[in-house]
């Protein structure tokens, strides 16, 4: 008998530690595993016994032997209400197409995988790599969507001693979990694709810029890393070849300010994480000036899967210039929280109705928020909207790094709107005046709405979005109108203006 | 504290990437606050002024210097526990150990403060209790702490 227990942040916040400690105290052969996303489940426990799997989910330490008991010859799982049948049963994983998260769940964290795609990747000309990211289309998942292959040509195009790989794995945003659990989970997936970006632009040194609230993260990372190390998946002549490649991990100190590039380097140099000015661009002069690569950890993670099925196979899925798969992640008031890998394209409301299946109180749905802290509200109506750059874009949101934070009745969208202006309050570096200051007065003019409203406080919330949005420097305050405008917008009610 | 064993603790981050915030994030580890009394000597290691190290310090949130409480609680404000709650969550917490947000007891055994999302928010709303993560959070969840 073998048992796999999830053992990443969420099953770790719901006790699955005490579980393990029972498991090795009977003296069960246990191997601890990334989680599925199917966070609703967690801590989930996969037994393997005579060639055939058994999942359990929602185990703890009391319910064990319970679970245990159940197991042939002498018992009948079904009969346990944690059994679940096997996990690639479940629909809510059926209905994705895997390809980041692909071992995810399915592997431990620690194992080297096969690394012949990565040897046979490392022996091709590092122009044909852009070429094919070009060819696939991937973009940017950090937020901006920016295509990749611009800056990695910029960066291979740019002459100097030394260049950088980074990647922002700084998760800011509420409701958005994908970065972390791509690292609890598959730390290899993002070791490769760094490995890969580093090769192709001529890049040898890589560092990865963690949050200090991922510690589970962290240790996965750390010892993958050691790993690879000891492998020749990193170090010098990776693989024989005379690529050489060092990756070190920094660990942030909290300031979601720092997931955005430039503060993000000023804080790798050790300083305060205040916005640069661009021009110029990272891919030019990046990490102490030099031409520096910068990903989200999902983008580098995705890397290895355009290999995989091949540049124009990636391309084909999503919708038009929304190429490939976007790990969305789902979660707030919802039945079924959780992680979802699909392809570009995909209306809103499957994600919360089928995937998430409404909401966890059980109470009407009311808004979703999408892209994070300066992601838009949505309407009910405009849940039939496509998962696309482009689609969102035309209803005044963005697709961000893909959470998707669903609310029911009881929320007070204009709590929202004063939440999004003291959050930027919060975590603004403070070098221009109108995020500064903006969120401030914004956060001012949110609670005026409390006693009753007058359209000279309605106007004047206008006239600072539009300040915020044109003179800020950065899309910290350049975006904070979002979530306010979009509350505003399709929630008048709750801002005390039904009448005019 | 000497202020030579200060200066053995942040030197060996001299030369790494992000030094200065490493050599902090040491401090941090090691007392648990940064004390004023050592950012004289970690701006001679690095040479540059006290203000530039205060001002790191001061940016960052993890950073703080004042002595720790026994037992931290740190409680997510971020929208997706706010979605499951957290607004509530929050004042029950305060009103438990008569206690604002961002404040510490008086005979610092309890300390409160808010995060902004500790990527549990599929299974809000989230607190941290020193270092162990608490997901589905409740009063119950800090049942006993601080007795
Ligand atoms: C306020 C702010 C916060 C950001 N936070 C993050 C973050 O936490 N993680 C991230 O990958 N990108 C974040 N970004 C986007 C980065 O600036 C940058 O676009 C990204 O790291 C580029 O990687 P990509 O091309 O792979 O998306 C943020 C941007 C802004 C304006
Ligand atoms: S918009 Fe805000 S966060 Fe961005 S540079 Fe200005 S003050 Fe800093
Ligand atoms: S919003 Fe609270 S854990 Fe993410």
């Amino acid at each position: 008998m073998k048992a796999r227990l999830s053992d990443d942040s969420v099953a770790r916040a719901l006790d699955s530690k005490s579980v393990e400690v029972q498991l090795r105290h009977r003296e069960i052969n246990t191997e601890l595993v990334g989680s599925f996303g199917l966070h609703w489940m967690e801590p989930l426990l996969q037994i393997s016994l005579e060639n055939k799997e058994y999942t359990f989910s929602n185990v703890s330490d009391s319910k064990l032997a319970e679970v245990l008991q159940s197991l042939p010859p002498d018992g009948v799982p079904e009969s346990n209400s944690s059994f679940i049948g096997p996990i690639s049963g479940q629909k809510y994983l059926k209905n994705q197409q895997r390809l980041v998260f692909d071992r995810a769940g399915n592997v431990n964290p620690l194992a080297l995988p096969r690394s012949e795609t990565l040897e046979s990747i490392l022996s091709s000309e590092p122009e044909t790599l852009i070429d094919a990211i070009e060819t696939s289309g991937l973009r940017g998942r950090g937020g901006a969507g920016f295509p990749a292959h611009i800056k990695w040509r910029t960066v291979a195009d740019t002459q100097s001693d030394q260049k950088y790989v980074v990647c922002n794995a700084d998760e800011g945003d509420s409701g958005t979990f994908s970065d972390r659990m791509l690292m609890e989970g598959d730390p290899f997936k993002l070791i490769e694709g760094m490995v890969i970006a580093g090769y192709a632009t001529g890049s040898s040194r890589g560092l990865i810029y963690l949050r200090s609230e991922y510690p589970v993260a962290l240790e996965y990372l750390s010892e993958a890393i050691d790993i690879a190390y000891s492998n020749r998946w990193l170090g010098n002549e990776i693989f024989g070849s005379r690529f050489n490649f060092n990756l070190e991990i920094f660990v942030g100190a909290g300031a979601y300010i720092c997931g955005e590039e430039t503060s993000l380097l000023e804080s790798l140099e050790g300083k305060r994480g205040e916005i640069r000015y661009k021009p110029p661009v990272p891919a030019i002069a990046g990490l102490f000036g030099k031409p520096t690569l910068v990903h989200n950890v999902i983008t580098l993670a995705s890397i290895p899967g355009i290999f995989e099925i091949g540049a124009r196979e990636y391309a084909g899925l999503g919708v038009g210039p929304s190429t490939g798969t976007m790990p969305f992640q789902i979660s707030g008031n919802v039945k079924r929280g959780g992680l979802i890998e699909i392809p570009f394209g995909t209306p809103v409301r499957t994600l919360v109705e089928e995937f998430g299946e409404g909401t966890l109180s059980g109470r009407p749905f009311r808004t979703v928020q999408i892209g994070g802290p300066l992601g838009a509200y949505l309407s009910e109506k405009e849940l039939d909207t496509p998962l696309t750059y482009e689609h969102m874009e035309e209803i005044g949101a963005g697709v961000g790094h893909g959470g998707l934070v669903v609310f029911d009745d009881t929320v007070d969208l204009r709590e929202q709107a004063e939440y999004a202006f003291e959050f930027c309050e919060i975590e603004s570096c403070g070098k221009c005046t109108p995020c500064r200051i903006g969120s401030v007065r914004g956060k001012e003019t949110m609670r005026q709405f409390k006693d009753g409203v007058d359209i000279r406080t309605y106007q004047l919330v206008e006239d600072l979005c539009d300040v915020m949005e044109q003179a800020s420097l950065c899309q910290m305050g350049g975006m904070t109108p979002i979530p306010v405008r979009s509350a505003m917008k399709h929630f008048p009610e709750d801002f005390g203006r039904n009448g005019f | 504290m000497t202020e030579e064993s200060v200066r053995t603790l942040v030197e060996p981050y001299i030369l790494a990437t992000g030094g200065l915030i490493q050599a902090l994030r040491r401090l941090m580890n090691e007392f648990g606050y940064i004390d004023p009394e050592h950012i004289p000597v970690v701006a001679e290691v690095f040479n540059i002024s006290k203000a530039e190290v205060r001002g790191v310090i001061s940016f960052y949130h993890d950073f703080r210097t004042h002595l720790p409480a026994r037992t931290r609680i740190r409680v997510c404000q971020a929208e997706a526990c706010q979605a499951l709650g957290a607004r509530k969550l929050t004042q029950e917490i305060e009103s438990h150990f008569n206690l604002k947000l961002g404040n510490m007891s008086d005979d610092r055994s309890i300390e409160l403060d808010p995060v902004y999302c500790l990527g549990l928010c599929s299974v809000g709303p989230s607190l941290q209790v020193n270092d162990r993560l608490i997901a589905r959070g409740s009063i119950d969840s800090i049942e006993g702490i601080g007795k």
